[in-house]
């Protein structure tokens, strides 16, 4: 079996024993099975046990392993070990703009309030029908690209607009959940969804700088929703 | 060193957050009663949200259908093992369950005229198992996902409280046997609290990391069944381990049966569509363990591909491409990611991969938790509640069904939910005082940890324990192997009660968060290895080499010794046996008979 030794760069940092942070050089060998940078990482904690990340589905589903690779956000699961050069160290940082709990492992509630303020369910006030209520497939398919999001937040945590505005700008990944509601043909509140986002910031703070989608491991484009919203937002002003 | 710990007190307490758990919380949060929900992870990160195919419901959508046909499928997938009542009740609420879940906002796929869209599934059957019938409910082959998330958005909506990235570590169970909550630590602080509850609800999920190959997320350690293991607790039918056939070569990622459903096929190294051979009437949408078996058959004689014939091919290169990208949109991906081909042009190379757990925290339908008692062997445990993968109500038996995984955390999730209010209405009570040893299981593992000297590496501990379950209890099953395995599995216990971390920090300390998850693992896989070992007959997911079929015994299965379901207590490491119930709740039993496709 070939084996190849990586080298890396890691931010490490634990409160309960480090006074800052720093960047720690390790290597690890890793063989043909090891396909993705979460092999390689569950192996270089085999090594020392102490470095923290989060991971489970290892498949790009869950949304866990979002970190900063190379200067770039992406999921550990789903990047491959054969992208990197050799040669070069692979420098992996907690994801960008959140505070840090420990090693590779951000504070996520900010991410989470902003999502959690889009009111992220289906407002439908009708009595519930005895069966489904009726949807085309051709207004099904308006979902495709919004629904899949695993909230792994690359994306929010990749735009400038988000690091300045953390508290006030709802984010991509926010954004792009607001415009699934929107989308839905059985959902009712599309004007109290608006009027939610009618605000200085909370959707204007996007200056299509696309990083978003540029990172998204899923091929989400939320640039593109957050268009649709600001065009529904002009042509009720009118 | 002795951890302080903090006491909070809820209605309820809800361990895990994935789709039992959540479906839990609805009926719950919805009620009024106070809830905690505690979870290791994020709520959409839970394990639910890797589902892809569908969810099982009679709904009839594309084609007639009934839920007494469903019912039969599922009595004969589980080779007559589930209890037939509990089936009957799952089979039942399917529709309204499904139907609740769209109104919550999920993204089914339709059907032309607007109704949820339907695939057919392995083992799904129309009029008592004549021919496939469309009965899974799809969101294209991401079930799961938007099934997932649209519950956590429902309880969003509910106000529904989370304790997210905290672990459950201990039941807490008087000396009555009342259970009264748990011990957990919050991850990110290392802290130790106590929920003091009047109901607790374990949805916990499976443990299906006790095998080397595997489908399941890091986060499947079986938590809630090592917990009520350790509190006295039997486990129930822990040999039975669902293999799915179609696990990504080498990944051992899941590629669902919706694949099959859509009209894929399992070829060998000759291009020969073998399941015609082995099931001549379903083919390749036979039940799983069938399926598994065949794949194994057709690797162990020669008939494998690749350079060591170690898999086997799923082809769907003869569907229209405009298929595949709609209907299995996250399988080209996941092909092209962990397979490196192009399922357009190329098949998929699969491996049969351990994917489910079949037994687990016996309960009856209402999702209560019942143990063998003075009375009798179904006494509900006062306080403890326990629906989906960890619990076994019995729906699944010997093999569960594709699709009635997600109904069953539907199903069971709303009724111990409903009947966790109903209890909780009906008598308005104090909480009932904590023992004064309510927290010494817990303190005691956690000094063990932090003192161990010379102990056990837990990850070189954990692969032991791996590869001890896929060699000895894997997709078929030999005497002399079993025998051994047990040995084995013990000597690995051994090593997990000396487990070492070298990292003794409290801040979110993912080293000792493994190592506490290894002694629920192990609970598993003795569980397994022990009740296997002792299951003299193939059923199901449990084939053995010295039960064969015979004209006596047809599929090696022995309804005279062994219709009973196996009990698995750790104390003494010792099994009992209850009898299944074969009376459903209003039709008529379904007749034990041979098992084909």
């Amino acid at each position: 079996m070939t084996t190849r030794t990586l080298q890396f760069k890691i931010y490490r940092y634990d409160p309960d024993q480090d006074q800052k942070p720093y960047m720690q050089d390790v290597a690890v060998e890793v063989d043909s099975t090891d396909r993705k940078l979460l092999d390689a990482l569950v192996k270089l904690k085999a090594v020392d046990d102490s470095i923290a990340f989060r991971r489970s589905c290892r498949e790009g589903v869950c949304g866990s392993d979002a970190l900063n690779i190379n200067g770039r956000n992406g999921l550990a699961c789903l990047t491959d070990l054969s992208s990197f050069p050799d040669g070069k160290p692979i420098v992996l940082r907690p994801l960008p703009g959140l505070p840090v709990i420990r090693d590779l492992i951000v504070d996520m509630t900010q991410f989470f309030k902003q999502y959690h303020s889009i009111k992220p369910y289906l407002i439908n006030n009708d009595p519930p029908p005895e069966r489904e209520r009726l949807q085309s497939p051709e207004d099904r398919e308006e979902l495709n690209g919004l629904y899949e999001c695993i909230l792994c937040a690359c994306c929010s945590t990749s735009c400038p607009s988000f690091w300045w505005n953390p508290d006030k700008f709802v984010g991509p990944a926010g954004l792009l959940a607001a415009y699934r509601f929107i989308a839905d043909t059985r959902d009712q509140a599309t004007n109290e969804r608006l009027d939610n986002l009618e605000d200085p910031y909370r959707l204007f703070r996007c200056h299509t700088i696309m990083n978003c989608v540029d990172v998204c491991p899923k091929g989400l484009n939320p640039t593109k929703a957050i268009g649709k919203i600001k065009d529904m937002m002009v042509k009720r002003a009118i | 060193m002795s951890q302080k710990v903090t006491v909070r007190k809820f209605d309820a307490v809800i361990v895990g957050a994935g789709g039992a758990g959540l479906r839990a919380a609805i009926q719950l949060s919805e009620a009024g009663l106070k809830t905690a929900v505690l979870t290791k992870v994020f709520p959409t990160r839970s394990h639910t949200v890797a589902a892809q195919g569908g969810v099982a419901a009679s709904l009839g959508n594309s084609e007639e259908d009934h839920w007494h046909w469903h019912m039969y499928d599922t009595v004969k997938g589980s080779d007559w093992l589930g209890d037939q009542d509990a089936i009957e009740f799952m089979c039942r609420k399917a529709n309204e369950c499904v139907i609740e879940l769209e109104h919550y906002g999920m993204p089914f796929d339709r059907l032309d005229n607007g109704r949820i869209y339907q695939r057919p599934f392995g083992g799904h059957m129309s009029n008592f198992g004549e021919k496939p019938v469309r009965r899974s409910c799809a969101a294209a082959d991401r079930t799961g996902h938007a099934m997932l998330h649209a519950m956590y958005q429902r309880n969003v909506k509910a106000n529904t409280q989370f304790f997210v990235e905290w672990m459950a570590l201990d039941l807490i169970r008087d000396a009555e046997g009342e259970v009264l909550g748990v011990t957990a630590m919050e991850m990110e602080t290392g802290d130790i609290y106590a929920f003091h509850a009047k109901a607790t609800i374990f949805a916990t999920g499976g443990a299906g990391r006790i095998y080397y190959s595997s489908t399941n997320a890091f986060i499947n350690t079986g938590d809630g069944v090592g917990m009520a293991a350790r509190a006295g607790i039997p486990l129930e039918d822990m040999e039975f381990w669902q293999f799915h056939p179609t696990g990504v070569a080498g990944a051992g990622v899941l590629i669902t049966e919706g694949v099959r459903g859509e009209g894929g096929i399992l070829r060998n190294s000759a291009g020969e569509r073998f399941m015609e051979r082995y099931a001549p009437n379903a083919k390749d949408l036979a039940s799983r363990d069938v399926v598994s078996r065949a794949m194994v058959t057709e690797i162990n004689e020669g008939r494998g591909c690749g350079p060591n014939k170690d898999f086997v091919l799923l082809d769907i290169t003869h569907l229209p491409p405009e298929t595949i990208m709609k209907r299995l949109p996250g399988i080209h991906e996941i092909a092209v990611q962990f397979a490196g081909v192009d399922a357009l042009k190329e098949p998929i190379p699969v491996v049969p991969t351990c994917h489910y757990q079949m037994g687990g925290i016996p309960t009856n339908y209402h999702g209560q938790v019942v143990v063998p008692g003075k009375r009798s062997q179904n006494e509900i445990v006062p306080g403890f509640y326990a629906a989906g993968e960890c619990a076994c109500a019995s729906v699944h038996g010997a093999n569960r069904l594709g699709t009635n995984s997600l109904l069953d955390l539907l199903v069971f999730g709303k009724s111990a939910g409903e009947t966790a209010v109903e209890n909780l209405k009906k008598e308005p009570k104090p909480h009932k005082e904590l023992p004064a040893d309510a927290f010494d299981r817990t303190l005691a593992r956690l000094d063990r940890l932090n003192t161990q000297k010379d102990g056990a590496n837990v990850h070189e501990t954990q692969l032991a324990m791996r590869r001890t379950m896929q060699k000895h209890a894997g997709v078929f099953r030999f005497n002399d192997l079993l025998k051994e395995g047990v040995q084995k599995i013990l000597e690995v216990q051994q090593d997990v009660q000396r487990t070492e971390i070298k990292d003794k920090s409290k801040v979110f300390n993912t080293a000792r968060i493994e190592a506490l998850e290894l002694d629920n693992l192990i609970e598993v896989a003795v569980a397994t290895m022990v009740s296997a070992e002792a299951r003299k007959e193939s059923r199901g997911a449990h084939v053995r080499d010295d039960a064969p079929d015979t004209p006596e015994m047809p599929n090696g299965r022995d309804d005279t010794n062994w219709l009973k379901h196996t009990l698995w207590y750790k104390e003494g490491n010792r099994l009992d046996y209850k009898s299944v119930t074969l009376r459903p709740m209003t039709v008529e039993t379904i007749a034990l008979k041979k098992r084909a496709y």
